[in-house]
């Protein structure tokens, strides 16, 4: 019957792209270190600054949200929680349609995409989709703690 | 221009402003849920031929839903009704609230895939009815299970490609 082999079909790919889509949400992403040295360019930090965007003492966590997108909210909580109970950890979240030439320069695909920026401005780690707090932790456990 | 980072240094954050109009978060989910439903009808009686035309009828049906929820969001939608009338009195007061674009962003979606299928099926197309329903049930199903954001897969496609 094509019918019930068509309902089969459909029910598996949707549980196969839930299931794929759900355990990538968040997932901390480290930066290889030969790509980490070659974004600690020089001028980083007033690239950063330029686009509203100062850098924590210890590591900053760039979130790239959309009015579209209702986990950027739940994530932005999440982050914003953490850097309140760290020292020199800060926040920021950029809206992507007022930072187009951010989102291209740094391949941000999708909202919410975190950036976790060392004191030199270089990417360390990133998320993609709906962070918890113990991906948010296990992000920032990448960024050496201040002596 | 680096401000220095002290003790409880505050998150900055342009996009979302402190109060926003909300809607029960559990109203879209249960809309598409809904959706999802009546687009598995519309695959399973789409793949045959004595049915198809039962099924592009439904699919108008459903796409018809979905310019409602573009054109009014998606609590402005019968499947809304149906959350506010029937499924929300039984349920305790929402944790918080949502921003209505997100979901009024993915009704945007719906409504594209499914006009495509009716289009392409009143061309003559048979096969773009069961297909284009498999493709929106896949986006509903997975928004109603697991939460799945369109707006944040797709937005930022379009504006890239522009």
């Amino acid at each position: 019957m094509p019918q019930v082999l068509a309902l089969v079909v459909l029910l598996t790919v949707t549980t196969a792209v839930g299931l794929w889509w759900r355990a990538r949400q968040g997932r901390v992403r480290a930066a290889r270190p030969a790509a980490a040295a070659a974004a600690a360019l020089p001028g980083l930090v007033e690239d950063w600054a330029a686009a509203g965007v100062p850098l924590g003492a210890r590591a900053t966590f760039v979130q790239f949200s959309a009015a579209v997108c209702s986990p950027c909210r739940a994530t932005a909580r999440v982050l914003g929680a953490l850097v309140a109970e760290e020292d020199d950890v800060v926040h920021h979240e950029l809206d992507v349609d007022e930072h187009l030439g951010l989102v291209g320069r740094h391949r941000v695909l999708a909202t919410p995409t975190v950036l976790l920026l060392g004191p030199d401005g270089a990417e360390l780690a990133r998320a993609r989709g709906a962070m918890n707090p113990a991906q948010a932790r296990e992000a920032l456990a990448l960024a050496p703690a201040l002596p | 221009m680096t401000q220095p980072a002290g003790p409880r240094a505050a998150t900055t954050s342009p996009t979302t402003p402190p109060t926003l109009p909300g809607i029960d978060p559990r109203g879209p989910r249960v809309g598409a849920a809904i959706t999802a439903v009546l687009l598995a009808v519309v695959v399973v009686l789409g793949v045959a031929a004595d049915t198809w035309t039962a099924a592009l009828v439904l699919l108008v049906v459903v796409a018809l839903g979905f310019a409602l929820g573009v054109a009014r969001g998606v609590q402005g939608t019968w499947q809304g009704w149906v959350f506010t009338t029937v499924v929300r009195p039984r349920l305790a007061a929402p944790a918080e609230l949502e921003d209505p674009r997100p979901p009024r962003f993915a009704q945007l979606v719906g409504l594209v895939v499914t006009a495509v299928g009716v289009v392409l099926g009143l061309a003559g197309v048979a096969a773009a009815v069961p297909v284009a329903a498999g493709a929106a049930f896949v986006a509903a199903a997975l928004n109603a299970a697991v939460g799945l954001c369109l707006g944040c897969e797709l937005y930022l496609l379009g504006k890239r490609r522009r």
